[in-house]
């Protein structure tokens, strides 16, 4: 599972190549300074539509901005504020958010070798974790193998730090716009979400059965909605989940 | 389905009790986060490398999560809430299909895609909406 090298700009070299005499501290800050890059804008924008379909949902501003920054992970908060909002079992929708947690495990596996370090303590570490979503993995993946070890905790609690806040800030846009701008534009946020969530997936896809899986799911959603609302993720999980998996296994490649 | 989630809402608090609020919500977020969620990070770090990623179990799992996020997608634009819910399904599904084919065809570019699909719903919402 590695992030297509073409997933965004490349880290080009620039000034911010040169990591000789750099201070923990600066790290930081050019890790936080990632916010202000074409990812950090697009995480802005998806945290905006998630900020409109939180005030949709009847959450208070409070609440919405909270649940972004303890869950810091779109799919679960996307998930579970929508079965809170329909009124659906709250088992199920903690089912289905610890589902949707299991897609960062190995990402967190993943990016583990490359925090390891002088500055790298446990709390760090549990701080780092915290980090740990599609963007800023990618972002930490991509840039960090540039860093020396000593400066990469730095920098990636920076990068966590910045994507935070961006998304912090994008709630709170997102969910003061959506009563007051044309219907057209909070129609636009609520879009982003998908649209963000849909490339993402393709984005952090390896092998024909997460492709698969993409496809199945997709089409199995609408329907099972429909016949068993509030377990139609979980089922369509299942159900798509397994089935890639059968194709792929009994095709034998991979 | 033209009803928003909102009304769906009122609809479902009238029917199971009503939407947890204020405090006694920030309070269930957490402990959802804190019990089901964020344990998948810590367990990552911990494991390190001494998990086996490409074991046919994690693979699975793998699967599983990817076609519920795909559910999700779909779910949210053929059933959507509020605002989106104006525009029709066709614009809803073309803004989708021309973002991922933007996506696809130049340089596989998530801000490409996302702009796009943006662009096609503002444009498909003025000539065929309301």
């Amino acid at each position: 599972m590695t992030p297509a090298e073409d997933y965004e700009l490349p880290a080009g070299p620039g000034r911010n190549d040169n990591w000789q005499g750099v201070t923990p501290r600066q790290a930081f800050m050019r890790g936080m300074a990632v916010a202000l890059t074409v990812p950090g804008i697009i995480l802005f924008a998806s945290a905006a539509g998630y900020g409109a379909l939180a005030r949709d949902a009847g959450f208070s501003l409070g609440n919405s901005v909270f649940m972004m920054g303890v869950f810091f992970a779109l799919p679960a908060q996307v998930v579970l504020l929508d079965q809170i909002a329909r009124g659906g079992s709250l088992m199920a929708g903690t089912l289905a958010v610890t589902l949707t947690g299991m897609r960062l495990l190995p990402m967190s596996v993943l990016l583990m070798p490359l925090l390891k370090g002088k500055r790298a303590t446990r709390w760090r570490y549990l701080v780092a974790g915290h980090f740990i979503a599609v963007t800023a993995w990618m972002e930490g993946w991509r840039r960090l193998p540039l860093v020396p070890s000593e400066l990469r905790m730095d920098h990636f609690i920076g990068i966590g730090t910045g994507l935070v806040l961006a998304t912090l800030a994008g709630t709170w846009a997102g969910f003061e716009l959506a009563g007051s701008v044309p219907h057209v534009v909070e129609a636009v946020l609520l879009l982003l979400t998908p649209i963000y969530f849909l490339l993402s997936l393709i984005a952090s896809a390896s092998g024909e059965a997460d492709r698969l899986a993409i496809v199945l799911g997709g089409f199995l959603g609408p329907p099972l909605y429909v016949a068993f609302p509030g377990f139609d993720l979980l089922l369509a999980g299942i159900i798509g989940g397994s089935i890639a998996r059968f194709v792929v296994r009994s095709r034998g490649t991979g | 389905m033209t009803s928003s989630l909102h009304e769906v809402t009122q609809a479902a608090g009238a029917a199971s009790g009503t939407l947890p609020t204020g405090l006694t919500l920030a309070l269930i977020l957490t402990v959802i986060s804190l019990a089901t969620h964020e344990p998948w990070r810590w367990l990552g770090l911990i494991l390190g490398r001494n998990i086996d990623v490409d074991s046919e179990l994690f693979r699975w799992v793998r699967a599983v999560s990817t076609a519920l996020v795909a559910a999700l997608v779909t779910r949210l634009v053929v059933f959507p809430a509020g605002a989106l819910g104006g525009v029709p399904l066709l614009v809803r599904v073309l803004a989708m299909l021309c973002g991922l084919g933007v996506y696809l065809l130049f340089g596989r570019r998530i801000s490409f895609g996302v702009v796009t699909a943006a662009v096609v719903l503002v444009a498909g919402q003025s000539i065929m909406g309301p």
